[in-house]
């Protein structure tokens, strides 16, 4: 029974590319580097798709790494000890939130503050640069970005936390013992030896980034589109598979959005496969993902 | 842990049976999303009628309705495209266009302070195109003499999926502007213009966009945009004059339609000074020689009454009833139907 | 050390810390956010037509989420049909027995697959079971028109149909021929999908037991097939396999070794020292895997949206089937006010339900570990 993991990993593997032969045939792994989505003439290919699963990434990994971490930090070293079970409690029930409900809280609560008061904001601040030019929907990446963000958070803080716990408490006291503050023990003999791990915790969380869909979907605009700007709306690889899946009609069509599934899944295996490899590496076998 | 399998065991296999006790005939249909509020309505009524059948339709969209009726996954697809001779020819049978409704798409915007708008098709497709892209331009701001329009970005959103109804706009569109019919052309899935506005999935999904955004602009089936209370814009017909999707305008323009024996017609910008010039039919898609007698049965019985008592309920939704003279001939046409 | 340098210190260190603090209310404050609103729209709706009556149609007030919720119930109790079992045992299987490199493989990639995203194992169940399989055809040629690509054929029992044989078929009749050289009277089996030949094969011979076998799978596959709670129930159960077996696997570890050694030496059989005292010490932590599973799977969109797809009425196992979230989904994207202030409350429940389960759950282990630990 346990081999069948080995089945489900094969399965996945040869359905995904059973059913992307077509637009493997056709295009090639040229697919990954092609702008166009022109369903009418069959002409495509998923790079702005890909383009919008690493920017919209990119933005949660900058907004959830500070905090994850510093959570962790928080709940590890410094907070009282009666708060910390509770805490914890609260960020493993945010991760419980399911993503369509964060998807129906980002639409109707998240987007229209993001347009109201934060895009506008960042455009007075930051104009300058490209990444904040452009036309205010409160739709596109910058609202995928911060959705993305907060689902991420408990799955680093808690790996975090895992990691920051199983730092021998001798190291600590070492650091105490050279008069060092709760903050330089933190820095000096904490973090630089959890290091590893704890960059094992973010690729984690990358990983479910790139792979989340409803939330995403539900707030990030739903067209292909490549654009400096963090304000623009665009597409990710999970929601143009969530929106135009079952409605593809040609069978190059439909094999083409199989195509970007198996790019979808190739990402997120390497980018797992390196998460696991440096947890393990760091701590064996005793730290499991939080899911 | 035995005793739990056990249990879940026990309540998957009561429910199966429970679920399977059902003895009403049960007709699955799958499509269009401009249909869906007709259907609804029709199959509320219907349980009067005929209360042996059951409707279950999915409105995933057009294209999606034809995917599955080709593969035989449903027992009829909805439509607001017509298939082409290319597509039927792939099908296991001969396919059957029966016309259900006739509507309006309306031109829904969000624009606050602005309940009255007029645009022109070059205007329209401009905004598509993304060369329009504030409310105060000067091209809308002509055609709206004493409208106070805010300087905001304009937000064209469509669908992302397959569409009967994007089929009708852009069969519109691209009567109307070369420039529109050669780079985005007219089909039900088209190349929108790369970098503008939004995508939604459905005309649920364009018109609850739209109302969230200001600024936003769509085209979606009149009822939505009434049943929503958007605001939607008069459109300025062949004639030269701006004519709100009214159920009159509606009907004059499928009064100017030829319609062949084939059903599938379409009648973009029509003439005439009181059309509306973004109008077409949605067609109920059938197999003339379908597998199962029952619910073949059941579906023609049901064709007929909506293309006849029906057309009488879907005015309150807006919707053009068809001319007793289609009626009678779709209903020559439901004859053919052999089960 | 001087002062002002100590003060220094101090007063980074007082900083740091209060920005750690503030990190830690950044990171709950989105809870308490959705919760607050969650509450604020949903908890009204909450009223009896709810919970007991179909959603009324586009545009219409009232309606209820009866068939989601039940759908739902529905998914959650096929899940474990193939989750369980198979995450169970292979636990087990990780714990007790294998060996060290194997194991080290396992879990490693059950690791993995626990981040294979969600919608990846829709689109996996929908090549799965819900696409219809190339079915089986054997009969003799009767006519082929090349300029249609059509051949029919007449099978024995004398049924005749027709099939499209387009640039896509496969034709290995005697290695690669041209249709045109297919004559009218060959035996064939021809392989097809909705009247679309996927390959043809020249057959002269009767068919075996084995071929029986496969065409009665694939015909039952076929019936089976399509948008389905079966085929939701099954993307749901693929995704808690590695859960579970991760979950089972640790728990086991927590059973003291002494147990199975005391048992091994009354000369008890090992399956049975795994089964009688191993799993039985560890059951409510095995159960608790399970739950826990449960509650992850149960607030899943994604990989129902191309299996059991929705429905807006009540269904059987093998057609398309409403769920909370996909209602939830199909609501909020949607223009009407009235589909908005159900997609809260379906929003609420199934935020409820999922937490009631993973607060029971805490509830669970912190017992188990009180007793046994």
């Amino acid at each position: 029974m346990a081999l069948a993991i080995f089945v489900l990993v094969l399965l996945i593997g040869y359905e995904l590319l059973h059913g992307s032969r077509l637009s493997l045939h056709q295009f090639g792994w040229r697919f990954l580097i092609t702008r166009d989505w022109d369903v009418l003439n069959e002409k495509l290919g998923a790079l702005t798709f890909i383009y919008g699963t690493l920017v919209t990434s990119a933005i949660a990994l900058l907004i959830a790494v500070p905090i994850s971490v510093g959570t962790a930090i928080y709940l590890t070293e410094v907070a009282p000890l009666r708060l910390r079970q509770p805490l914890v409690m609260f960020v493993e029930l945010l991760a419980a939130i399911p993503s369509v409900v964060l998807g129906l809280w980002g639409l109707f609560v998240l987007v229209p503050f993001m347009r109201d008061h934060v895009d506008p904001s960042l455009e007075k601040l930051l104009g300058f640069l490209p990444l904040f030019k452009g036309p205010i929907y409160g739709i596109g990446f910058l609202s995928a970005g911060v959705i993305l963000a907060i689902m991420i958070v408990p799955i680093i803080t808690s790996v975090s936390r895992e990691i920051l716990r199983s730092v021998p408490g001798l190291q600590r006291e070492a650091a105490y013992a050279l008069g060092a503050t709760r903050w330089e023990v933190t820095r000096i003999a904490v973090l630089s030896y959890a290091k590893k791990g704890l960059f094992g915790a973010v690729i984690l969380g990358l990983g479910r980034a790139l792979g989340e869909t409803m939330a995403a979907t539900m707030v990030i605009g739903n067209i292909p589109n490549i654009s400096a700007s963090l304000f623009a709306p665009g597409y990710t690889m999970a929601s143009v598979l969530a929106n135009e899946f079952t409605e593809a009609v040609s069978g190059l069509y439909l094999s083409a959005l199989f195509e970007v599934g198996l790019a979808l899944l190739g990402v997120t295996l390497v980018v797992n496969a390196f998460a696991q490899l440096l947890l393990k590496t760091f701590a064996g076998p005793t730290i499991k993902p939080q899911h | 842990m035995k005793q739990l399998m056990l249990s879940l065991l026990g309540g998957a296999a009561l429910l199966a049976a429970q679920t399977g006790a059902n003895a009403q005939t049960l007709i699955n249909g799958a499509g269009s999303t401009f249909d869906y509020p007709a259907f609804a309505k029709w199959f509320a009524a219907y349980a009067k009628v005929d209360p042996g059948v059951q409707f279950n339709y999915q409105s995933i969209g057009s294209g999606g309705g034809q995917h599955l009726l080709l593969n035989r996954t449903v027992d009829f697809g909805a439509s607001d495209a017509y298939m082409t001779d290319q597509a039927m020819a792939g099908a296991p049978g001969k396919i059957l266009h029966v016309p259900v409704v006739c509507g309006g798409v309306a031109i829904a915007y969000n624009l606050p302070g602005v309940p009255h708008l007029k645009l022109d098709g070059r205007t329209l497709a401009n905004i598509f195109l993304g060369k329009i892209t504030k409310w105060n331009d000067p091209a809308i701001a002509g055609q709206n003499p004493g409208v106070q329009l805010p300087a905001m970005p304009i937000i064209p959103v469509h669908r992302t999926e397959g569409s009967g109804t994007t089929w009708i706009f852009t069969g519109y569109l691209s009567s109307i502007s070369p420039e529109w019919k050669s780079q985005v052309g007219h089909s039900v899935s088209v190349n929108w213009p790369s970098g503008v506005g939004l995508g939604a999935k459905g005309s649920e999904g364009v018109a609850g966009q739209v109302r969230q955004l200001p600024g936003a602009i769509c085209y979606v089936e009149l009822a939505y945009a009434i049943q929503t209370h958007m605001s939607y814009a008069a459109m300025k017909n062949a004639a030269g004059r701006y004519t709100l999707p009214t159920l009159e305008a509606v009907s004059a323009a499928l009064s100017t339609a030829h319609v062949p024996p084939d059903f599938r017609f379409e009648f973009p910008n029509p003439p005439g000074p009181k059309v509306y010039p973004i109008c077409g039919v949605s067609w109920v898609l059938v197999y003339q020689h379908p597998d199962d007698a029952k619910r073949a049965k059941g579906l023609v019985k049901f064709l007929r009454w909506a293309v006849t008592d029906g057309q009488k309920i879907t005015p309150s939704l807006d919707y053009a009833p068809l001319p007793p003279n289609v009626q009678k001939q779709i209903l020559a046409e439901l004859d053919t139907i052999t089960y | 050390m001087t002062a002002p340098n100590h003060r220094w210190r101090q007063f980074k260190n007082g900083l740091m810390q209060t920005v750690m603090l503030v990190c830690a209310v950044l990171a709950i404050l989105p809870l308490v956010l959705v919760f607050y609103y969650l509450v604020d729209k949903g908890f009204s709706s909450l009223n009896w037509a709810f919970f007991t009556k179909l959603p009324a149609g586009p545009g219409e007030t009232g309606g209820g989420m009866a068939n989601a919720i039940v759908g739902t119930f529905v998914l959650l109790m096929l899940a474990p049909l193939v989750g369980v079992p198979v995450g169970v045992l292979g636990g087990v299987f990780l714990s007790e027995y294998g060996g060290r490199r194997l194991n080290w493989w396992i879990r490693f990639s059950a690791d993995i697959l626990n981040g294979v995203p969600s919608i990846v194992w829709g689109v996996v169940v929908y090549g799965l079971l819900v696409v219809a399989l190339p079915a089986p055809f054997r009969g003799t040629v009767q006519s082929v028109d090349v300029a249609k690509h059509l051949v029919t054929v007449q099978s024995r029992t004398g049924a005749r149909r027709e099939f499209a044989v387009d640039a896509e078929t496969r034709l290995n009749l005697n290695g690669k021929i041209p249709l045109a050289s297919l004559r009218p009277g060959t035996g064939v089996l021809i392989w097809y999908h909705n009247h679309q030949a996927t390959r043809v094969a020249d057959s002269i011979s009767a068919p075996g037991l084995w071929s029986s076998v496969v065409a009665a799978i694939i015909q039952w596959h076929n019936a089976i097939s399509g948008f389905s709670a079966l085929a939701g129930g099954l993307a749901l159960g693929l995704m808690m396999i590695p859960l579970v077996m991760r979950t089972t696997e640790e728990v086991l570890q927590l059973v003291p070794h002494g147990y199975r050694e005391a048992a091994l030496a009354l000369g008890i059989a090992q399956w049975r020292t795994t089964v009688q005292i191993v799993m039985r010490t560890a059951l409510k932590g095995i159960v608790t895997g399970i739950l826990l599973a449960l509650a992850r799977v149960a607030g899943e969109t994604a990989p129902l949206l191309f299996t059991a797809l929705g429905n807006r009425l009540w269904a059987h196992l093998t057609q398309p089937t409403a769920a909370i979230p996909l209602q939830v989904y199909i609501y909020a994207i949607s223009p009407y006010d009235d589909w908005h202030r159900q997609a809260w409350a379906g929003a609420l429940v199934l935020l409820l339900l999922v937490l009631v389960i993973n607060i029971g759950v805490r509830f669970l282990t912190r017992d188990r570990l009180r007793g046994k630990v």
